[in-house]
Protein backbone atom coordinates (compact mmCIF):
# COMPACT_ATOMS: atom_id res chain seq x y z
CA UNK A 1 0.00 0.00 0.00
CA UNK A 2 3.01 2.56 1.30
CA UNK A 3 6.40 2.20 0.28
CA UNK A 4 9.13 3.90 0.96
CA UNK A 5 12.18 3.74 -0.24
CA UNK A 6 15.53 5.48 0.82
CA UNK A 7 14.13 8.94 1.53
CA UNK A 8 16.40 11.36 3.09
CA UNK A 9 15.75 14.36 4.06
CA UNK A 10 18.08 17.33 4.64
CA UNK A 11 17.62 20.74 6.02
CA UNK A 12 20.54 22.83 5.05
CA UNK A 13 23.45 20.71 6.49
CA UNK A 14 21.54 18.46 8.85
CA UNK A 15 20.22 15.16 7.63
CA UNK A 16 17.23 14.55 9.73
CA UNK A 17 15.92 11.57 7.26
CA UNK A 18 18.48 8.91 6.15
CA UNK A 19 17.59 6.49 3.92
CA UNK A 20 14.31 5.81 5.22
CA UNK A 21 12.88 1.96 3.74
CA UNK A 22 9.31 0.93 4.95
CA UNK A 23 6.35 -0.98 3.13
CA UNK A 24 3.13 -0.27 5.33
CA UNK A 25 0.31 -2.65 4.74
CA UNK A 26 -3.15 -1.92 5.23
CA UNK A 27 -4.23 -3.45 9.03
CA UNK A 28 -0.61 -2.00 10.15
CA UNK A 29 -1.31 0.09 12.94
CA UNK A 30 2.32 1.24 13.55
CA UNK A 31 3.39 3.30 16.37
CA UNK A 32 6.37 5.73 15.29
CA UNK A 33 8.45 6.58 17.95
CA UNK A 34 11.13 7.85 18.71
CA UNK A 35 13.06 10.90 21.08
CA UNK A 36 12.81 14.76 20.06
CA UNK A 37 14.39 15.22 17.01
CA UNK A 38 14.42 11.63 15.48
CA UNK A 39 12.82 12.31 12.49
CA UNK A 40 9.12 11.44 13.38
CA UNK A 41 7.59 14.28 12.19
CA UNK A 42 9.75 14.77 9.48
CA UNK A 43 8.60 11.64 7.65
CA UNK A 44 4.83 12.07 8.28
CA UNK A 45 5.20 14.99 6.60
CA UNK A 46 7.40 13.19 3.36
CA UNK A 47 4.35 10.63 3.65
CA UNK A 48 1.43 13.36 3.47
CA UNK A 49 3.75 15.48 0.46
CA UNK A 50 4.41 18.83 2.22
CA UNK A 51 8.12 18.37 1.97
CA UNK A 52 10.86 17.92 -1.33
CA UNK A 53 12.85 14.72 0.01
CA UNK A 54 15.29 12.41 -1.87
CA UNK A 55 13.96 9.16 -2.33
CA UNK A 56 10.64 7.90 -2.93
CA UNK A 57 7.40 7.88 -1.49
CA UNK A 58 4.14 5.94 -3.07
CA UNK A 59 0.78 5.50 -1.77
CA UNK A 60 -0.82 2.40 -4.17
CA UNK A 61 2.19 3.98 -6.85
CA UNK A 62 1.31 7.54 -6.63
CA UNK A 63 3.66 10.03 -5.25
CA UNK A 64 2.15 12.44 -2.77
CA UNK A 65 3.64 15.43 -3.64
CA UNK A 66 2.56 15.32 -7.64
CA UNK A 67 -0.83 13.61 -6.83
CA UNK A 68 -1.80 15.44 -4.22
CA UNK A 69 -5.81 15.32 -3.88
CA UNK A 70 -5.84 12.26 -5.33
CA UNK A 71 -3.53 10.54 -2.61
CA UNK A 72 -4.32 12.99 0.49
CA UNK A 73 -8.00 12.42 -0.19
CA UNK A 74 -7.01 8.82 1.22
CA UNK A 75 -5.22 10.02 4.23
CA UNK A 76 -6.64 11.60 7.34
CA UNK A 77 -4.24 13.35 9.63
CA UNK A 78 -4.44 14.85 12.62
CA UNK A 79 -1.36 16.78 13.92
CA UNK A 80 0.35 17.24 17.50
CA UNK A 81 -0.44 20.78 18.03
CA UNK A 82 -3.93 22.19 17.06
CA UNK A 83 -2.92 25.15 14.39
CA UNK A 84 -3.75 28.33 15.47
CA UNK A 85 -7.17 29.03 12.77
CA UNK A 86 -9.21 31.99 13.76
CA UNK A 87 -12.20 30.56 10.97
CA UNK A 88 -15.48 29.46 13.05
CA UNK A 89 -15.66 25.72 13.91
CA UNK A 90 -18.72 25.21 11.65
CA UNK A 91 -16.28 27.24 8.74
CA UNK A 92 -13.30 24.54 9.21
CA UNK A 93 -15.70 21.36 9.03
CA UNK A 94 -17.46 22.68 5.92
CA UNK A 95 -13.99 23.30 4.40
CA UNK A 96 -12.59 20.26 5.33
CA UNK A 97 -15.54 18.29 4.40
CA UNK A 98 -15.90 20.13 0.97
CA UNK A 99 -11.99 19.27 0.01
CA UNK A 100 -12.61 15.63 0.96
CA UNK A 101 -16.12 15.24 -1.06
CA UNK A 102 -17.09 13.88 2.64
CA UNK A 103 -20.42 14.99 4.21
CA UNK A 104 -20.08 17.40 7.24
CA UNK A 105 -22.78 15.35 9.53
CA UNK A 106 -20.20 12.72 9.70
CA UNK A 107 -17.75 14.92 11.53
CA UNK A 108 -20.62 16.37 13.58
CA UNK A 109 -21.52 12.68 14.29
CA UNK A 110 -18.15 11.21 15.30
CA UNK A 111 -17.25 14.89 16.93
CA UNK A 112 -20.63 13.87 19.22
CA UNK A 113 -18.92 10.11 19.95
CA UNK A 114 -15.89 11.87 21.43
CA UNK A 115 -18.18 14.25 23.56
CA UNK A 116 -17.85 17.12 21.86
CA UNK A 117 -21.42 19.22 20.43
CA UNK A 118 -19.28 20.72 17.58
CA UNK A 119 -23.26 22.75 16.84
CA UNK A 120 -22.91 24.36 20.38
CA UNK A 121 -19.86 26.07 19.49
CA UNK A 122 -19.80 26.28 15.65
CA UNK A 123 -19.47 30.43 15.56
CA UNK A 124 -16.86 30.15 17.83
CA UNK A 125 -12.98 30.55 16.68
CA UNK A 126 -11.50 26.95 16.45
CA UNK A 127 -8.55 28.71 18.12
CA UNK A 128 -10.89 30.02 21.09
CA UNK A 129 -12.06 26.07 21.76
CA UNK A 130 -10.01 24.79 24.69
CA UNK A 131 -7.17 22.06 24.09
CA UNK A 132 -8.84 18.95 24.53
CA UNK A 133 -11.96 20.55 22.68
CA UNK A 134 -9.59 21.14 19.48
CA UNK A 135 -7.77 17.77 19.87
CA UNK A 136 -11.54 16.19 19.59
CA UNK A 137 -12.49 18.57 16.82
CA UNK A 138 -9.87 17.62 14.71
CA UNK A 139 -9.60 13.78 15.59
CA UNK A 140 -13.79 14.15 14.21
CA UNK A 141 -12.91 15.76 11.18
CA UNK A 142 -9.98 12.95 10.29
CA UNK A 143 -11.98 10.53 11.55
CA UNK A 144 -15.26 11.84 9.83
CA UNK A 145 -14.54 10.45 6.21
CA UNK A 146 -13.38 7.70 4.44
CA UNK A 147 -9.51 7.18 4.28
CA UNK A 148 -6.93 3.89 3.93
CA UNK A 149 -4.26 5.90 6.10
CA UNK A 150 -4.73 7.31 9.01
CA UNK A 151 -1.69 9.28 10.64
CA UNK A 152 -1.74 10.89 13.88
CA UNK A 153 0.78 12.42 16.38
CA UNK A 154 0.19 12.24 19.49
CA UNK A 155 -3.91 11.82 19.26
CA UNK A 156 -5.15 11.55 22.40
CA UNK A 157 -2.48 13.45 24.57
CA UNK A 158 -5.34 15.79 25.86
CA UNK A 159 -8.22 13.65 25.70
CA UNK A 160 -10.48 12.77 28.82
CA UNK A 161 -10.39 9.08 29.60
CA UNK A 162 -14.13 8.64 28.81
CA UNK A 163 -12.76 10.15 25.08
CA UNK A 164 -9.90 8.34 24.67
CA UNK A 165 -12.40 5.19 25.14
CA UNK A 166 -14.64 6.22 22.37
CA UNK A 167 -11.57 7.13 20.37
CA UNK A 168 -10.01 3.84 20.61
CA UNK A 169 -13.69 2.39 19.87
CA UNK A 170 -13.70 4.54 16.91
CA UNK A 171 -9.89 3.22 15.69
CA UNK A 172 -11.29 -0.22 16.34
CA UNK A 173 -13.92 0.01 14.16
CA UNK A 174 -11.12 1.49 10.93
CA UNK A 175 -8.67 -1.21 11.75
CA UNK A 176 -9.62 -3.64 8.90
CA UNK A 177 -9.63 -1.38 6.37
CA UNK A 178 -7.00 1.54 7.53
CA UNK A 179 -3.86 1.70 7.89
CA UNK A 180 -2.40 3.54 11.03
CA UNK A 181 0.53 5.20 11.49
CA UNK A 182 0.47 6.82 15.50
CA UNK A 183 3.38 9.65 16.45
CA UNK A 184 4.75 9.67 20.11
CA UNK A 185 7.85 9.85 21.86
CA UNK A 186 6.58 7.65 24.51
CA UNK A 187 5.52 3.92 23.70
CA UNK A 188 3.44 3.18 26.33
CA UNK A 189 1.10 5.77 25.31
CA UNK A 190 0.23 4.15 21.94
CA UNK A 191 1.78 0.61 22.54
CA UNK A 192 -1.89 -1.12 23.48
CA UNK A 193 -3.22 0.24 19.94
CA UNK A 194 -0.64 -0.89 17.53
CA UNK A 195 0.44 -4.24 16.29
CA UNK A 196 3.79 -2.91 15.05
CA UNK A 197 6.78 -0.39 16.36
CA UNK A 198 9.01 1.48 14.20
CA UNK A 199 11.26 3.69 15.97
CA UNK A 200 13.36 6.27 14.62
CA UNK A 201 16.60 7.43 15.77
CA UNK A 202 18.68 10.49 14.34
CA UNK A 203 16.99 9.63 11.13
CA UNK A 204 17.23 6.17 10.90
CA UNK A 205 14.96 2.93 11.46
CA UNK A 206 16.60 1.73 14.38
CA UNK A 207 13.62 -0.80 15.24
CA UNK A 208 10.80 -1.89 12.90
CA UNK A 209 8.71 -5.16 14.83
CA UNK A 210 5.77 -6.88 14.91
CA UNK A 211 4.01 -6.69 18.27
CA UNK A 212 1.04 -8.89 19.87
CA UNK A 213 -2.02 -7.87 18.88
CA UNK A 214 -4.36 -9.16 21.64
CA UNK A 215 -5.98 -6.13 23.18
CA UNK A 216 -9.00 -5.52 21.96
CA UNK A 217 -9.43 -1.87 21.02
CA UNK A 218 -12.77 -1.54 22.11
CA UNK A 219 -12.96 -3.75 25.33
CA UNK A 220 -13.43 -2.44 28.66
CA UNK A 221 -11.95 -3.39 32.12
CA UNK A 222 -13.87 -2.72 35.23
CA UNK A 223 -11.59 -1.98 37.80
CA UNK A 224 -11.32 -1.79 41.17
CA UNK A 225 -8.39 -0.08 43.95
CA UNK A 226 -7.47 -0.94 47.22
CA UNK A 227 -5.76 1.75 49.16
CA UNK A 228 -3.56 1.53 52.93
CA UNK A 229 -4.99 5.13 53.69
CA UNK A 230 -7.02 7.71 51.39
CA UNK A 231 -4.72 10.22 50.20
CA UNK A 232 -6.13 13.47 48.42
CA UNK A 233 -3.41 13.60 45.55
CA UNK A 234 -4.73 10.24 44.73
CA UNK A 235 -8.15 10.98 45.20
CA UNK A 236 -7.97 13.93 42.23
CA UNK A 237 -5.83 11.77 39.80
CA UNK A 238 -8.35 8.93 40.00
CA UNK A 239 -11.45 11.24 39.75
CA UNK A 240 -10.06 12.22 36.16
CA UNK A 241 -10.61 9.08 35.20
CA UNK A 242 -14.13 8.79 36.35
CA UNK A 243 -13.05 6.42 39.54
CA UNK A 244 -15.84 6.75 42.58
CA UNK A 245 -15.05 5.88 46.14
CA UNK A 246 -17.89 3.84 48.69
CA UNK A 247 -15.44 3.91 51.20
CA UNK A 248 -14.16 7.46 51.96
CA UNK A 249 -11.26 6.83 49.62
CA UNK A 250 -9.95 3.70 50.47
CA UNK A 251 -11.44 1.42 47.67
CA UNK A 252 -12.13 3.12 44.31
CA UNK A 253 -14.03 1.67 41.10
CA UNK A 254 -14.41 2.49 37.83
CA UNK A 255 -13.45 1.38 34.23
CA UNK A 256 -10.49 1.40 31.67
CA UNK A 257 -10.57 1.48 28.48
CA UNK A 258 -8.82 -2.07 26.55
CA UNK A 259 -5.70 0.19 24.96
CA UNK A 260 -5.64 2.63 27.71
CA UNK A 261 -4.54 -0.10 30.45
CA UNK A 262 -0.76 0.36 30.40
CA UNK A 263 -1.03 3.98 30.74
CA UNK A 264 -3.50 3.73 33.69
CA UNK A 265 -0.48 1.13 35.48
CA UNK A 266 1.66 3.99 35.07
CA UNK A 267 -0.59 6.60 36.76
CA UNK A 268 -1.29 3.87 39.39
CA UNK A 269 2.40 3.39 39.80
CA UNK A 270 3.02 6.50 41.07
CA UNK A 271 1.16 6.07 44.13
CA UNK A 272 2.89 2.40 44.60
CA UNK A 273 3.73 3.11 47.82
CA UNK A 274 0.09 3.32 49.36
CA UNK A 275 -1.17 0.35 47.08
CA UNK A 276 -2.84 -2.43 48.93
CA UNK A 277 -4.40 -4.10 45.77
CA UNK A 278 -5.28 -4.18 42.05
CA UNK A 279 -8.06 -6.06 40.24
CA UNK A 280 -8.82 -5.64 36.50
CA UNK A 281 -11.60 -7.56 34.90
CA UNK A 282 -12.41 -7.03 30.90
CA UNK A 283 -15.88 -7.35 30.78
CA UNK A 284 -16.99 -10.04 28.49
CA UNK B 1 -6.98 24.04 -10.50
CA UNK B 2 -10.05 23.09 -9.42
CA UNK B 3 -12.32 26.21 -9.04
CA UNK B 4 -14.61 24.96 -5.68
CA UNK B 5 -10.84 24.43 -3.98
CA UNK B 6 -10.12 27.84 -5.37
CA UNK B 7 -13.16 29.43 -3.91
CA UNK B 8 -13.17 27.68 -0.99
CA UNK B 9 -9.60 28.65 0.22
CA UNK B 10 -10.30 32.28 -0.75
CA UNK B 11 -13.38 31.98 1.48
CA UNK B 12 -11.30 30.33 4.04
CA UNK B 13 -8.48 33.33 4.03
CA UNK B 14 -11.50 36.26 3.95
CA UNK B 15 -12.75 34.69 6.90
CA UNK B 16 -9.68 34.33 8.08
CA UNK B 17 -8.45 38.28 7.99
CA UNK B 18 -12.37 39.25 9.27
CA UNK B 19 -11.41 37.79 12.58
CA UNK B 20 -7.91 39.61 12.78
CA UNK B 21 -7.18 42.76 14.18
CA UNK B 22 -4.96 44.01 11.40
CA UNK B 23 -8.33 44.25 8.96
CA UNK B 24 -10.40 46.60 12.08
CA UNK B 25 -7.28 48.44 11.91
CA UNK B 26 -6.78 48.74 7.98
CA UNK B 27 -10.87 49.44 7.56
CA UNK B 28 -10.62 51.96 10.16
CA UNK B 29 -7.74 53.91 8.51
CA UNK B 30 -9.39 54.41 5.02
CA UNK B 31 -12.95 54.98 6.47
CA UNK B 32 -11.58 57.21 9.08
CA UNK B 33 -9.63 58.54 5.75
CA UNK B 34 -12.55 59.73 4.21
CA UNK B 35 -14.87 61.21 7.18
CA UNK B 36 -11.60 62.87 8.06
CA UNK B 37 -11.55 64.72 4.48
CA UNK B 38 -14.92 65.81 4.97
CA UNK B 39 -14.52 66.98 8.71
CA UNK B 40 -11.24 69.05 7.66
CA UNK B 41 -13.29 70.59 5.10
CA UNK B 42 -10.67 69.79 1.96
CA UNK B 43 -13.28 69.83 -0.76
CA UNK B 44 -13.17 71.40 -3.80
CA UNK B 45 -13.48 75.12 -2.48
CA UNK B 46 -13.16 77.03 0.56
CA UNK B 47 -15.11 79.41 -0.25
CA UNK B 48 -18.27 77.82 -1.58
CA UNK B 49 -18.01 75.22 -0.09
CA UNK B 50 -18.19 71.42 -1.64
CA UNK B 51 -19.13 71.81 -4.67
CA UNK B 52 -17.59 68.62 -6.23
CA UNK B 53 -15.64 65.72 -5.18
CA UNK B 54 -12.24 66.08 -7.26
CA UNK B 55 -10.27 67.40 -4.64
CA UNK B 56 -11.22 65.25 -2.23
CA UNK B 57 -10.60 62.13 -4.43
CA UNK B 58 -7.07 63.06 -5.36
CA UNK B 59 -6.09 63.95 -1.61
CA UNK B 60 -7.68 60.46 -0.57
CA UNK B 61 -5.55 58.86 -3.37
CA UNK B 62 -2.47 60.35 -2.28
CA UNK B 63 -3.02 59.12 0.96
CA UNK B 64 -3.82 56.18 0.00
CA UNK B 65 -0.63 55.58 -2.08
CA UNK B 66 1.47 56.28 0.78
CA UNK B 67 -0.31 53.84 3.50
CA UNK B 68 -1.72 51.37 1.42
CA UNK B 69 1.69 50.02 -0.35
CA UNK B 70 2.96 49.28 3.03
CA UNK B 71 -0.10 47.84 4.90
CA UNK B 72 -0.43 44.97 1.88
CA UNK B 73 3.23 44.36 2.04
CA UNK B 74 3.18 43.94 5.97
CA UNK B 75 -0.39 42.51 6.70
CA UNK B 76 0.50 40.22 3.61
CA UNK B 77 3.71 38.03 4.51
CA UNK B 78 2.86 38.26 8.50
CA UNK B 79 -0.42 36.46 7.50
CA UNK B 80 1.39 34.48 4.92
CA UNK B 81 4.33 33.50 6.47
CA UNK B 82 2.90 33.91 10.02
CA UNK B 83 0.59 31.24 9.34
CA UNK B 84 3.26 28.85 8.05
CA UNK B 85 5.44 29.33 10.82
CA UNK B 86 2.63 28.38 13.32
CA UNK B 87 1.70 25.56 11.55
CA UNK B 88 -1.60 26.48 9.87
CA UNK B 89 0.13 24.97 6.68
CA UNK B 90 1.11 22.29 7.69
CA UNK B 91 -2.76 21.48 8.71
CA UNK B 92 -5.03 22.97 5.78
CA UNK B 93 -2.08 21.34 3.76
CA UNK B 94 -2.80 18.41 4.46
CA UNK B 95 -6.08 18.21 3.24
CA UNK B 96 -6.17 17.39 -0.42
CA UNK B 97 -6.48 20.78 -2.02
CA UNK B 98 -4.35 21.47 -5.24
CA UNK B 99 -1.41 23.90 -4.47
CA UNK B 100 -2.43 26.38 -7.36
CA UNK B 101 -5.89 26.37 -5.74
CA UNK B 102 -4.51 26.86 -2.41
CA UNK B 103 -2.12 29.87 -3.28
CA UNK B 104 -4.37 31.25 -6.01
CA UNK B 105 -7.19 31.00 -3.66
CA UNK B 106 -5.21 32.79 -0.56
CA UNK B 107 -4.35 35.81 -3.10
CA UNK B 108 -8.05 36.05 -4.44
CA UNK B 109 -9.14 36.63 -0.63
CA UNK B 110 -6.27 38.46 0.50
CA UNK B 111 -7.30 40.52 -2.24
CA UNK B 112 -11.18 40.69 -1.66
CA UNK B 113 -10.25 42.24 1.85
CA UNK B 114 -7.48 44.90 0.86
CA UNK B 115 -9.05 45.77 -2.04
CA UNK B 116 -12.63 46.69 -0.36
CA UNK B 117 -12.26 48.40 2.53
CA UNK B 118 -10.46 51.22 0.51
CA UNK B 119 -13.00 50.67 -2.14
CA UNK B 120 -16.08 51.57 -0.07
CA UNK B 121 -14.39 54.55 1.61
CA UNK B 122 -14.19 55.76 -1.91
CA UNK B 123 -17.38 55.10 -2.65
CA UNK B 124 -18.75 56.49 0.71
CA UNK B 125 -17.57 59.46 -0.46
CA UNK B 126 -19.10 59.33 -4.08
CA UNK B 127 -22.36 58.16 -1.98
CA UNK B 128 -22.01 61.59 0.54
CA UNK B 129 -21.38 63.83 -2.44
CA UNK B 130 -24.49 62.61 -4.59
CA UNK B 131 -26.26 63.24 -1.37
CA UNK B 132 -24.93 66.98 -1.17
CA UNK B 133 -25.90 67.17 -4.94
CA UNK B 134 -22.41 67.91 -6.12
CA UNK B 135 -21.13 66.66 -9.25
CA UNK B 136 -20.00 63.25 -9.95
CA UNK B 137 -16.65 62.80 -12.26
CA UNK B 138 -17.58 59.33 -12.83
CA UNK B 139 -14.52 59.05 -14.87
CA UNK B 140 -12.30 60.07 -12.45
CA UNK B 141 -13.85 57.73 -9.91
CA UNK B 142 -13.61 55.09 -12.16
CA UNK B 143 -10.16 55.47 -13.29
CA UNK B 144 -9.11 55.71 -9.39
CA UNK B 145 -11.07 52.26 -8.66
CA UNK B 146 -9.05 51.03 -11.40
CA UNK B 147 -6.04 52.39 -9.90
CA UNK B 148 -6.64 51.06 -6.00
CA UNK B 149 -7.28 48.00 -7.99
CA UNK B 150 -3.71 47.44 -10.01
CA UNK B 151 -1.80 49.20 -6.57
CA UNK B 152 -3.79 46.68 -4.41
CA UNK B 153 -3.01 43.55 -6.70
CA UNK B 154 1.17 45.02 -7.18
CA UNK B 155 1.54 44.68 -3.78
CA UNK B 156 -0.10 41.64 -3.27
CA UNK B 157 1.74 39.85 -5.59
CA UNK B 158 4.94 41.53 -4.40
CA UNK B 159 4.15 40.07 -0.62
CA UNK B 160 3.05 36.77 -1.72
CA UNK B 161 6.61 36.66 -3.43
CA UNK B 162 8.16 37.60 -0.07
CA UNK B 163 6.37 35.19 1.84
CA UNK B 164 7.05 31.95 -0.52
CA UNK B 165 10.93 33.23 -0.21
CA UNK B 166 11.28 34.02 3.34
CA UNK B 167 10.90 31.05 5.90
CA UNK B 168 10.01 33.19 8.54
CA UNK B 169 7.86 35.92 9.49
CA UNK B 170 10.03 38.01 10.94
CA UNK B 171 12.72 37.58 8.03
CA UNK B 172 9.57 38.53 5.55
CA UNK B 173 8.36 41.43 7.71
CA UNK B 174 11.75 42.49 7.02
CA UNK B 175 12.26 42.19 3.45
CA UNK B 176 8.70 43.68 3.06
CA UNK B 177 9.17 47.12 4.66
CA UNK B 178 12.92 47.05 2.54
CA UNK B 179 11.73 46.33 -0.45
CA UNK B 180 8.77 49.13 0.51
CA UNK B 181 12.09 51.45 1.66
CA UNK B 182 13.58 50.58 -1.61
CA UNK B 183 10.78 52.27 -4.06
CA UNK B 184 10.17 54.84 -1.32
CA UNK B 185 13.48 56.37 -2.31
CA UNK B 186 13.51 56.29 -5.88
CA UNK B 187 10.55 58.18 -6.17
CA UNK B 188 10.72 61.40 -8.18
CA UNK B 189 11.84 63.77 -5.72
CA UNK B 190 14.67 61.94 -4.59
CA UNK B 191 15.69 60.56 -7.98
CA UNK B 192 15.61 64.27 -8.82
CA UNK B 193 18.53 65.01 -6.25
CA UNK B 194 20.16 62.13 -7.38
CA UNK B 195 20.34 63.03 -11.45
CA UNK B 196 21.60 66.53 -10.09
CA UNK B 197 24.08 65.79 -8.17
CA UNK B 198 25.37 62.77 -10.50
CA UNK B 199 24.81 64.62 -13.57
CA UNK B 200 22.71 61.53 -14.76
CA UNK B 201 20.55 61.66 -17.61
CA UNK B 202 16.87 62.91 -17.25
CA UNK B 203 15.71 59.93 -19.71
CA UNK B 204 17.52 57.29 -17.19
CA UNK B 205 15.85 58.76 -14.07
CA UNK B 206 12.45 58.92 -15.67
CA UNK B 207 13.41 55.01 -16.81
CA UNK B 208 13.64 54.48 -12.83
CA UNK B 209 10.51 56.41 -11.87
CA UNK B 210 8.40 54.41 -14.91
CA UNK B 211 9.81 50.91 -13.31
CA UNK B 212 8.54 52.15 -9.69
CA UNK B 213 5.02 51.51 -8.96
CA UNK B 214 4.80 53.81 -6.27
CA UNK B 215 6.01 56.92 -8.83
CA UNK B 216 3.75 55.18 -11.38
CA UNK B 217 0.86 55.07 -9.71
CA UNK B 218 1.70 58.91 -8.06
CA UNK B 219 2.13 60.27 -11.04
CA UNK B 220 -1.13 58.20 -12.95
CA UNK B 221 -3.57 60.10 -9.85
CA UNK B 222 -1.89 63.13 -10.32
CA UNK B 223 -2.33 63.56 -14.23
CA UNK B 224 -6.14 63.33 -14.42
CA UNK B 225 -6.63 66.17 -11.25
CA UNK B 226 -3.04 68.30 -13.10
CA UNK B 227 -2.78 67.10 -17.39
CA UNK B 228 0.29 68.84 -17.50
CA UNK B 229 2.34 67.86 -14.48
CA UNK B 230 2.93 71.05 -12.94
CA UNK B 231 3.26 69.69 -9.72
CA UNK B 232 5.73 67.55 -10.83
CA UNK B 233 8.67 69.28 -12.28
CA UNK B 234 11.24 68.65 -14.87
CA UNK B 235 10.43 64.74 -15.45
CA UNK B 236 6.89 65.28 -16.72
CA UNK B 237 8.47 66.57 -19.62
CA UNK B 238 9.69 63.54 -20.52
CA UNK B 239 7.16 61.25 -19.32
CA UNK B 240 4.93 63.40 -21.48
CA UNK B 241 6.85 63.57 -24.53
CA UNK B 242 7.56 60.02 -24.40
CA UNK B 243 4.09 58.30 -23.44
CA UNK B 244 1.79 61.52 -24.09
CA UNK B 245 -1.15 61.34 -21.46
CA UNK B 246 -3.81 58.55 -22.67
CA UNK B 247 -0.53 56.52 -23.13
CA UNK B 248 1.15 57.20 -19.64
CA UNK B 249 -2.61 56.44 -17.89
CA UNK B 250 -2.88 53.25 -19.48
CA UNK B 251 0.85 52.57 -18.42
CA UNK B 252 -0.28 53.56 -14.87
CA UNK B 253 -2.68 50.64 -15.07
CA UNK B 254 -0.82 48.15 -17.44
CA UNK B 255 2.43 47.97 -15.81
CA UNK B 256 1.40 47.72 -11.84
CA UNK B 257 -1.25 44.64 -13.35
CA UNK B 258 1.76 43.01 -15.11
CA UNK B 259 4.26 43.39 -12.06
CA UNK B 260 2.14 42.13 -9.54
CA UNK B 261 1.05 39.45 -11.67
CA UNK B 262 4.71 38.42 -12.73
CA UNK B 263 5.70 38.30 -8.53
CA UNK B 264 2.68 36.54 -7.85
CA UNK B 265 3.40 33.74 -10.24
CA UNK B 266 7.21 34.15 -9.40
CA UNK B 267 5.76 33.22 -5.70
CA UNK B 268 3.90 30.62 -6.92
CA UNK B 269 6.89 28.88 -8.53
CA UNK B 270 8.78 28.90 -5.57
CA UNK B 271 6.14 28.02 -2.81
CA UNK B 272 5.48 24.70 -5.32
CA UNK B 273 8.93 23.84 -5.68
CA UNK B 274 9.91 23.83 -1.97
CA UNK B 275 9.07 22.58 1.22
CA UNK B 276 5.47 23.14 2.27
CA UNK B 277 5.36 24.03 6.15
Amino acid sequence: MININNVSKTFRRTTVLDGINLIINKGDRIALVGSNGSGKTTLIRCLLGEYIHDGEVLMNGLQPRQHREAVLKRVSFVPQLPPPLRMPVSQLIRFSAEVCDSDPEKIYAVSESLGLDARQFKSQPFVKLSGGQKQKLLISIALGRDSELLIMDEPAANLDPEARHNFFSLLAKKQKDTAMIISSHRLDEVAALVNRVVELDQGNVVLDDKVADQVDMDSILDCEVKLVRAEVAFANTIKEWGFVSENKGITWKGEVAGPDRLRFLGVLSRYAGILNGINMQERS
Amino acid sequence: MSSKHLLLTALADINESLRSRWFMIYTLIFGGIVVALFITGLTESRVMGFTGLSRTLVTYLQITMAILPIFVLLTTVRSVAGDREAGIFEYLLSLPVGLASWYWGKILGRFAVVFLPVFLAMMLAVIWAALKGAEIPWGQVLFYTAMLLVLAWCFLGIGMLISSLARSADVAQGAAFLVWLVLLLFLDLILLGIMISDGSSAETVVLIALTNPLQVFRTGAMMLFDPQLVLLGPSAWVILDTFGQTGFLVWSLVYPLVLGTFCAWLGYVVFKRGDLP
